[in-house]
């Protein structure tokens, strides 16, 4: 047992941190610190920052045009990255699509579409959930009949995130209504430009616009944009899953956020006093930062085995879960602590279009970043679901 | 960075693993000298000592593995008290603890006094010429100690002095844990001075190795009774079906589990900074959350037992009764909550 980085584990952080002080631009730095949404003109020219250094397939093998990171590579680049205010990889080809491919995809797939997730070429989002197919995303109905060698595909997907910005998307679609509805789902990748998409944007309690609706009506998707075999998409799916919560617990996030709450409770007042001098808001602090100490080990753990070869398990529903009541609780925090200025309606979409208010840039964010993060609970499987798969698996219940 | 044991400490763990299973076979909820020599015998209270004091550990990780070990099974021996805090004051202060190793002699810390709570400096008994006077409360397992040490003032510095139990006044009483505890009063009692100068810095670093080991403890308690709340749920049928089908207990042990693993990793953050200089942040930290996690995983595993969760005949009892406690030593979960937030929020 030892809790040390190795030398060289080291020697990567620094690399890492040199090279974020040299390439990372301060205006996209700028707005992360300051919690304000990034373009896609921002994102893509992060990625692009990124693919030059060949640092932005973290998660895959050099084969594919990847780092060949292990886990605790990956660990360090994150914990450095989000330490620097760097924008977050936007994760549907890179951590959600690209995995998948690699895995299951045919030779052809593979050279077509991975070189154009590393350019950019292409943006992808994800179709899965459905109005009727959330938590139970096994009951999705969106449809695609073979005729000949093309699918038609009709129905409807939601919670499509960044959609509006994505020129691709990789569906579940129902291929059969036989048997159980596992069997009967399949994984197609869809051109948003082909005729019959239609994408329409929803607006979030926030006030912001990160995800759609999509609408299919009639689209024909070719053959060959099948990924595996027909009624096997569940499968993929469920690898899928497991690759995403890798990098779940999100402790990068929570550490950031904690030192930025520190940082706006040492610098509010609460009468004669700086607010973090007040013991209960202090305690409070206490405990989230105790719990992310602890649950920051736990994901060095779990990371620790995955890079000795073990692979992600129901671990990755503990990190999900801990992770995300941690985040939303330093969330909350925020807000209280940013105390009346949390009134304004700071949306996204009225930005530039009110009076400013007078308070302090640092609590501009506050509101909207905990509304907006009542999605860390909900998505990617609900805490919920989070809760019966640890019963299943590790309790056995 | 590694979580992996060691071929060595692999090997302890599985032999006292082995040992435990054996001697705990028949559930003890009370000291036997026989585990002790035995203990002793397979070298566990070695793996307490550094080589330089005649054992062959003495890491925060040898702690953490030991005392894990021990609390699976709910073992009320004094090794906290005789190798981990005793022990660990007199090897640091160079004296011999050839005997403590071999599980010939056992150790009681006589330092707790009526009135000082969890403060490790207030300690009002005098000595002067070689002679104390003064009370002690709560020291566990003083009855069965032939030996204790005991913290004196003399003028301004805090002191240790070894004293024949013989040779002191104790009041009687059994911990609610197994075991028993006294208090004491010194009156003119006779002492040996351990060490030199204060040792103030002794004993805040004893206690928090005391401390990593009590919750190491903790942890092996809370896996013990998870296992045996896990088999109940799926045993015990009310309405037609076991309980364990029902999603709201389902839940509520998933919650369970992932808070006990929270505390797996607070004591293995103890565990590799127990010696090191960011010491009692660590000590701060990982006491506060095991004591948050115990309470929790304590009452839960009664409430999901239901009635049969109540009696003292079940093998729950003992080690609810244990976990309770370890929030009644070195501080609890508010002291260290406090201590936090002077050291790492304020």
């Amino acid at each position: 047992m030892n809790l040390d980085y190795t030398d060289d584990q080291k020697a990567f952080r620094q690399e890492v941190r040199e090279f974020l002080a040299a390439e990372l631009p301060a205006r996209l730095s700028d707005k992360v610190r300051a919690g304000q949404a990034l373009s896609k003109a921002d994102h893509e020219e992060w990625h692009a920052i990124l693919n030059a250094r060949g640092w932005l397939a973290g998660n895959w093998p050099k084969e594919f045009g990847g780092t060949g990171w292990d886990a605790v590579e990956r660990h360090i680049f994150e914990e450095e990255t989000t330490a620097a205010h760097a924008p977050r990889i936007v994760p549907f080809g890179l951590h959600m699509l690209g995995p998948v491919l690699q895995k299951f995809g045919s030779k052809a797939q593979q050279d077509h579409w991975l070189p154009r997730i590393l350019s950019g070429e292409d943006w992808w989002c994800q179709g899965y959930s459905e109005p009727g197919a959330g938590s139970d995303l096994a009951s999705l109905k969106c449809e695609a009949v073979r005729d000949e060698d093309h699918y038609v595909v009709n129905g409807q997907k939601t919670w499509t995130t960044l959609g509006q910005h994505a020129n691709m998307i990789f569906c579940l679609v129902r291929t059969s209504k036989e048997g159980k509805p596992q069997e009967g789902i399949s994984f197609l990748l869809i051109d948003m430009e082909s005729p019959g998409v239609e994408v329409r944007p929803i607006t979030l309690l926030d006030g912001g616009v990160e995800v759609n609706e999509v609408w299919f009506s009639d689209v024909r998707v070719p053959a060959e944009n099948l990924v595996g075999d027909e009624n096997k998409g569940w499968t993929y799916a469920k690898y899928l899953l497991t690759h995403e919560r890798t990098n779940i617990a999100g402790v990068g996030f929570a550490n950031a956020g904690l030192q930025s709450l520190k940082r706006i409770a040492r610098a509010e007042r609460d009468g004669d006093r700086a607010l973090i001098e007040n013991p209960h808001f202090a305690a409070r602090i206490a405990r989230v930062e105790i719990d992310l100490m602890a649950m920051a080990t736990t994901n060095l753990r779990v990371v620790s085995a995955a890079a000795a070869g073990q692979a992600p398990g129901p671990e990755s529903s503990m990190l999900k879960l801990k992770g995300t009541v941690i985040r939303q609780e330093i969330n909350a925090l925020t807000k209280a602590a940013v105390g009346p200025w949390a009134i304004p309606f700071q949306s996204e979409a009225l930005e530039g279009a009110n009076e400013p208010s007078a308070g302090p840039d640092y609590a501009m964010p506050a509101t909207r970043t905990y509304l907006n993060n009542r999605k860390l609970s909900i998505y990617g499987g609900s805490n919920e679901v989070q809760r019966s798969i640890i019963a299943k698996t590790m309790l056995e219940l | 960075m590694n979580f992996e044991l060691s071929d060595e400490a692999r090997m302890l763990q599985d032999g006292l693993r082995r040992y435990l299973a054996d001697a705990y076979a028949r559930p003890l909820r009370e000291p036997s000298d026989t585990v002790w020599a035995g203990l002793a015998e397979m070298g566990v209270i070695g793996a307490l000592f550094p080589e330089e004091a005649g054992g062959f550990g003495g890491t925060g990780w040898d702690i953490a593995l030991v005392f894990e070990e021990l609390g699976r099974v709910g073992s009320p021996e004094p090794l906290l008290d005789t190798g981990v805090l005793s022990g660990g004051l007199v090897a640091a202060a160079g004296g011999d603890v050839e005997a403590v190793i071999a599980g010939g002699t056992r150790l009681a810390f006589a330092h707790g006094e009526p009135g000082g709570r969890y403060d490790p400096t207030r300690v009002d008994t005098r000595v002067e010429d070689g002679r104390l006077t003064g009370r002690k409360a709560v020291v566990a397992h003083a009855t069965s100690a032939d030996e204790l040490l005991v913290s004196a003032r003399e003028g301004e510095a805090l002191t240790l002095w070894r004293v024949d139990p013989d040779a002191v006044e104790m009041h009687d009483y059994p911990m609610t844990g197994g075991g028993f505890a006294a208090d004491i009063v010194l009156n003119d009692t006779p002492g040996e001075r351990l060490g030199e100068g204060d040792a103030t810095e002794a004993i805040v670093q004893a206690q928090a190795r005391a401390t990593l080991a009590l919750c190491a403890e903790a942890l092996g308690l809370m896996e013990r009774i998870r296992a045996l709340t896990t088999d109940y749920l799926k045993t015990r049928k009310q309405f037609g079906r076991p309980i364990g089908t029902f999603q709201v207990l389902q839940h509520r042990m998933a919650d369970l589990l992932i808070e006990i693993e929270q505390a797996r990793s607070a004591v293995v953050n103890l565990a590799g900074n127990v010696d090191g200089p960011d010491r009692d942040r660590h000590v701060a930290a990982t006491k506060n959350l095991i004591g948050e996690v115990a309470r929790l995983v304590a009452e839960e595993a009664i409430q999901m037992h239901g009635g049969i969760g109540m009696t003292d005949e079940y093998e729950l009892s003992h080690l609810v009764r244990r976990l309770t406690m370890v929030d009644h030593r070195f501080g609890d979960t508010l002291y260290h909550l406090e201590r936090f937030i002077r050291l790492a929020v304020a």
